[in-house]
């Protein structure tokens, strides 16, 4: 092949314990990243998202399944022999080696000279503006340094794939929210492949080149946060990624990837499918909060295809208003406005309104 | 905090009680420290103040028996400490690193069994052993005793600051390229050396004051300090007996206090 992936895990299953109290942390898990890539494992904790990574490190053994880097099959390497960098959760810098030596361990340990690695390990102490802590102890760090020099000591051997494990969840939000940008300058400036775990959406959305949503060792869905976010292609990811309504609904005709659905009332909606779906069938249909307008009702407006309710609801956020509407059936729904508008607000609660749906913001998902 | 109702010295009592344990703990102890520099022959009245008895342990009749019989002590209680705190800091790595196998629970209470057993059990246990593998009683047998029951009093200070060390550190030193080797040597052993520290000072000092194991296995002809000591006193107390059992309370609290403090560093370095 010519183009080989950095990474390609395929089939991979993991397996704690034996029958029949054993416990399948993975099932399955297929994913392949691409080099220089950004690639994020995002899932609520106990997804398997840590399992994945610390078996690509090398941490856990692969009950099944094959995990190749560079087209070259890893999963029976111990993780010394792996090409490989962890930035691990809790940093596990070394409490009793200076920062430099920290830095240059792993340099060390390959067999490079005192001298070569001390001064790689010092330009990259550097690079995260760390220079002139070189003779410090991790422990006179704070924490956003001890994570800036975890960095360092990681990718000072140059990886061939650098593994984080939810690096940022130990920062309070300010810093967290600068090391992002870094993480991902760094990232793009060593052009090395970055494999980061989190359980954080917007960490995930703002750094990823692709991600892949993961749930209960099982895969959701591969893609871009673009994707992931307009695309959901099931419940799980449209509920975990963002804020969605999610409404039952029953298919009463399919043309293409459009299929035509009865909600609530007997109100008709234009979707958008998921997957492949017969008609009769029933379904859930996924709405974007920011992509429901709402409008007074007024007895013209009240057509077929209009939902109607009851605003019960203001929630000011800054930025925007969270609106919840009490549809007629029951149905509870939140829709979004941006503030700058400020076209919501002439409701009062309690006022009945109609809601307005974005053309193709309704997403018929089949699982 | 300390006004809280709860505040155990609030109970009835507290305070007469705890003077009763103390002083049930240490009189005897002062007792037999003020005694060792008294003038008089006599261990009961007192005499003036001397530091004859201290001249009679280094210089007196018993003089070689005790030097004997302290170079005997030391030299075991520092072999067998080592052995001990090697065998405990394996011990202590398998059991709390190592995967759950069949029978943990089982190997923690083999490791810390002699703790619990009766002292003599497990002195004429260890003598019926010698006699029938044929080892000869003398030195060489102490040793290997002693080595075993120290076993423990090593490995509780090791285990209880291993399973303080995050295993991340480890993982860390393999995922840079590092042995399993370099990873124990540079990264597991420093951060675990206040653990063996005190585990070896905890083992040491419990060798050297053994007594009943070591006068079960013990030959003809070979003492260390405590039997020398107890054959000493079986023909009538002396006040030099007094000055050598001051000066092992001395090396006791010496090496406890060392102990004691080096976990404590430890801790603060974690």
């Amino acid at each position: 092949m010519a183009n080989t992936s950095a990474l390609e895990v395929r089939n991979a299953v993991k397996v704690y314990g034996v029958k029949p109290n054993d416990v399948i942390a993975l099932n399955d898990v297929s994913i392949s990243v691409e080099n220089n890539e950004f690639f994020t494992l995002l899932g609520p904790s106990g997804c398997g998202k840590t399992t994945l990574l610390r078996m690509i490190a090398g941490f856990e053994t692969i009950t099944q399944g094959s995990i190749r880097l560079f087209g070259e099959n890893i999963e029976n390497l111990p993780a010394n022999k792996r090409p490989v960098n962890t930035v691990f959760q809790q940093y596990a810098l070394f409490p009793h080696m200076t920062v430099l030596q920290n830095a240059a361990f792993g340099l060390t340990m390959l067999g490079k000279s005192d001298k070569e690695a001390n001064s790689v390990a010092g330009r990259m102490l550097e690079m995260v503006q760390l220079g002139g802590f070189a003779d410090r102890k991790p422990g006179q760090l704070s924490g956003g340094q001890q994570q800036r020099v975890a960095l360092a000591r990681a990718l000072a051997p140059s990886p061939k794939l650098l593994l984080l494990d939810e690096p940022l969840s130990a920062l309070d939000l300010k810093l967290r929210h600068s090391m992002r940008v870094e993480l991902k300058q760094i990232q793009e400036e060593m052009g090395i492949t970055f494999i980061f775990v989190t359980h954080d959406q917007e960490e995930a959305l703002t750094m990823s080149d692709r991600m892949a949503v993961m749930s209960n060792g099982e895969l959701q869905q591969i893609g871009t946060g673009k994707e992931i976010y307009e695309q959901p292609g099931n419940r799980f990811v449209a509920d975990f990624i963002g804020e969605t309504n999610l409404l039952s609904a029953t298919v009463e005709s399919v043309k293409g990837s459009h299929a035509t659905c009865v909600i609530g009332n007997n109100t008709r909606l234009e979707c958008v499918v998921s997957d492949a779906i017969e008609a009769g069938s029933s379904a859930h249909i996924s709405i974007r909060p920011e992509r429901i307008s709402l409008a007074k009702s007024t007895v013209s407006s009240a057509g077929q295809d209009t939902l109607t309710g009851v605003v019960s609801r203001y929630v000011y956020l800054g930025t925007d208003t969270q609106c919840k509407l009490l549809l007629d059936d029951g149905t509870k729904i939140n829709c979004r406005v941006q503030n700058a508008h400020g076209s919501t607000t002439d409701l009062a609660v309690g006022e009945r309104a109609s809601i307005h749906i974005d053309q193709g913001a309704a997403r018929l998902l089949v699982n | 905090m300390a006004n809280t109702t709860t505040d155990v010295r609030r109970y009835p009592g507290f305070l007469a009680f705890t003077i009763l344990c103390l002083v049930l703990l240490y009189t005897p102890m002062i007792i037999v420290t003020i005694y060792s520099f008294n003038d008089s022959p006599s261990i009961t009245k007192w005499g003036g103040f001397s530091w004859r008895w201290y001249q009679d342990v280094f210089f007196g009749i018993e003089a070689a028996k005790f030097k004997t019989a302290a170079w005997n002590s030391l030299s075991i209680a520092t072999m067998a400490g080592i052995s001990a705190t090697v065998i405990a800091t394996s011990a202590a790595i398998g059991m709390i690193r190592g995967n759950s196998f069949k029978g943990k629970s089982l190997s923690f209470g083999l490791i810390n069994l002699p703790l619990m057993v009766p002292e003599i059990v497990s002195a004429v246990a260890t003598l019926i052993f010698f006699s029938a593998i044929g080892i000869t009683r003398g030195y060489f047998s102490i040793l290997i005793a002693h080595m075993v029951f120290c076993i423990p009093f090593a490995y509780l200070p090791i285990a209880a600051r291993l399973e303080g060390i995050e295993k991340s550190y480890e993982e860390a030193a393999i995922d840079l390229y590092a042995t399993r080797w370099k990873a124990f040597t540079k990264v597991l052993m420093p951060l675990l050396a206040p653990g063996i520290i005190s585990g070896f000072l905890l083992a040491f000092i419990i060798s050297l004051d053994d007594f009943i194991i070591t006068n079960f296995v013990k030959g003809a002809g070979v003492e260390t300090l405590p039997t020398a000591i107890f054959g000493s006193v079986k023909q009538g107390i002396k006040p030099n007996i007094m000055a050598l059992s001051t000066l092992m309370l001395l090396v006791s609290v010496f090496f406890v206090s060392l102990s004691y403090y080096v976990s404590k560093l430890g801790e603060r370095s974690r």
